[in-house]
């Protein structure tokens, strides 16, 4: 489990997440401002490396920019963890993560040569996602913290805090395909509406199970848990404010400075929804351990029954 | 495992071979076939339609374009820069309008200009809205700002394309091999830039001015089907004429906002 020295590699890991949540921003900015096709030729800009920084060539240039720098970040991060990590696993996530930066380059160089087709672009926006969240579980991998003696608490999958988790993040990710999928017309927003009604089911459900007595040692996890919780509802109320921008000013001749603020911010808490729903996975994985023999988990179903003179 | 690498190298390479493949095709099947002209038209018999297009109905506040974030296209305007979307006369005349002939002209067909038509940038706006041209005739598009555009019509049924023109560059020529009523221009340096380019098969077109009035003149006597097309209210209900020999028909067209 241990891997001696990385806590340098470890700030490196959290710096390239942090530089990815940017790149989202940046990547959410060229989609809101309609610039994704400001600039006509790929990978250089206007033939150079770098072009009048006007209008839209701004953002999509910026963005391209942006997703340079990850890409030399996340070849440094996988050499690094290469080079220092013991664990095989680890070493195999930091190439995960590389193949994954180069595979979204050639996405995104893709959507500029075909005119944005939606499903290219839709696939961009969630290998976006996933890169992010890759990073953010290197992140978590190479803490202290995670490769630290923790005190395991039992857990008998009752109440299925890991199960729960584990449907959280897959509700969020789809729930961010089919934002993407609308953002990018591949159909309309019906598909992210019904999302939206389903997806805090599975959210609330994840996050009330970390609250379970059983879990009570666990403070990382119950943390998580209510983390997520709150940024589920800010990304709730965002929602509602970047579809009530966009109609209000549906006719107007570009995009307004009111949409793009609130459709952005919808975008990059989307992403760090994502991320707290992994991060509580992978906690959950950490801290919660198999039931010793004669052990007895302290669920609040069985508490309510010793509470209740049951035995 | 490295066969399954191979697969899945080979499958990709497959898939854009294709895709490449497609993309021949359809720029061959562009090229074909130039058309051949049928017998002219006899100006001793040929009538002509002659209207308005209006708006019945206050026309949608004019928008606003801000142009603040790029300070050139700013400086080239001294007052307020308004969306050309509803461009509306006194009368309720509708202006920016493509009428055209949808149908009656049968398998007629029509020798196609060689005279370009012009589409300038000038103050990031692009001059005219509307431009309408015939399959194949060529567009000549200017860039007449000082700072840089780039032009993306994206039609459904003609091949997409993407240029940028900087300051000063070359005019960009290119023209449609398919009839499409109309294919939105975008400049997405400037998001506030639109432009509709209409292409049609026969010359049997106008684009209203703000007074809403438009001829069609030089049309065989026939039994005709028109049509009017705007930016935002789309194509009008179809209008049937009878044109006799040498006789001048009025129609009108009502849009409602």
């Amino acid at each position: 489990m241990k891997s001696p020295n990385n806590s340098g590699l470890h700030k490196f890991a959290v710096f390239t997440a942090c530089w990815t949540l940017f790149l989202l921003v940046a990547g959410a900015l060229v989609t809101s401002n309609d610039a994704g096709l400001a600039v006509p030729d790929w990978p250089l800009s206007y033939g150079s490396l770098m072009p009048p920084m006007v209008g839209g060539i701004f953002y999509e240039h910026g963005h391209r920019m942006v997703a340079t720098a990850a890409g030399i970040f996340t070849i440094i991060l996988a050499v690094w963890i290469s080079r220092r990590e013991t664990r095989a696993w680890m070493r195999k996530l930091g190439w995960i993560a590389l193949a994954a930066v180069v595979a979204q380059g050639i996405l995104g160089g893709v959507t500029v040569k075909f005119f944005l087709p939606p499903w290219v672009s839709v696939a961009h926006a969630a290998l976006a996602q996933a890169f992010f969240c890759t990073l953010v579980a290197i992140a978590v991998f190479t803490s202290r913290w995670w490769q630290s003696e923790l005190k395991v608490v039992p857990y008998s999958a009752r109440p299925p805090v890991r199960d729960r988790a584990v449907w959280a993040a897959i509700a969020i990710f789809t729930q961010l395909l089919l934002g993407a999928a609308y953002r990018h017309h591949a159909f309309g927003i019906l598909p992210h509406l019904i999302g939206a009604v389903i997806v805090p089911f599975f959210v609330l459900s994840a996050a009330s199970n970390t609250r379970d007595r059983a879990f009570e040692a666990a403070a990382g996890l119950v943390r998580c848990g209510t983390m997520l919780k709150h940024v589920l509802y800010v990304q709730l109320a965002l929602g509602g404010a970047a579809l009530w921008s966009r109609m209000a000013t549906q006719n107007a001749p570009q995009p307004m400075p009111v949409m793009i603020f609130f459709t952005v911010a919808h975008t990059a808490v989307g992403a760090l929804t994502l991320a707290l729903a992994v991060l509580l996975v992978l906690v959950s994985f950490r801290v919660l351990g198999p039931v010793r023999p004669g052990e007895v988990v302290a669920t609040q179903a069985n508490m309510a029954g010793l509470e209740g003179g049951a035995l | 495992m490295k066969a399954r690498f191979l697969y899945a190298v080979l499958v990709v390479a497959l898939a854009l071979s294709v895709s490449a493949c497609g993309n021949k095709e359809a720029a061959k099947e562009e090229t074909a076939a130039p058309a051949v002209a049928s017998a002219p038209i006899d100006p001793a018999t040929a009538g002509s339609i002659t209207g308005t297009v209006k708006l019945d109905g206050p026309p949608p506040k004019a928008q606003r374009i801000r142009m603040d974030a790029e300070p050139t296209c700013a400086k080239t305007h001294t007052t307020p820069v308004m969306s050309e979307e509803y461009v509306v006369g006194d009368k309720g005349g509708l202006g920016n309008v493509v009428v055209y002939v949808k149908d009656g002209l049968g398998n007629r067909t029509f020798p196609t200009p060689t005279d370009a038509v012009v589409l300038d940038q000038n103050g990031c706006i692009y001059k005219p809205h509307v431009i309408a041209v015939m399959v194949n005739q060529p567009v000549e598009i200017m860039n007449s700002d000082p700072t840089t555009h780039n032009v993306h019509p994206v039609p459904a049924n003609n091949k997409e394309w993407n240029k940028s023109q900087p300051p000063n560059a070359e005019k960009i020529v290119e023209s449609f091999a398919r009839e499409e009523i109309a294919i939105p221009v975008k400049c997405n340096v400037h998001p506030w830039m639109k432009s509709y380019i209409a292409v049609l098969k026969h010359p049997y077109f106008k684009i209203t001015g703000k007074d809403g009035a438009f001829e069609i003149k030089n049309l065989p006597p026939g039994d005709y089907t028109l049509v009017a097309w705007h930016g935002v209210l789309g194509p009008s209900a179809d209008q049937k004429v009878t044109i006799g020999a040498k006789e001048s028909k009025a129609i009108e067209f009502t849009f409602k906002p």
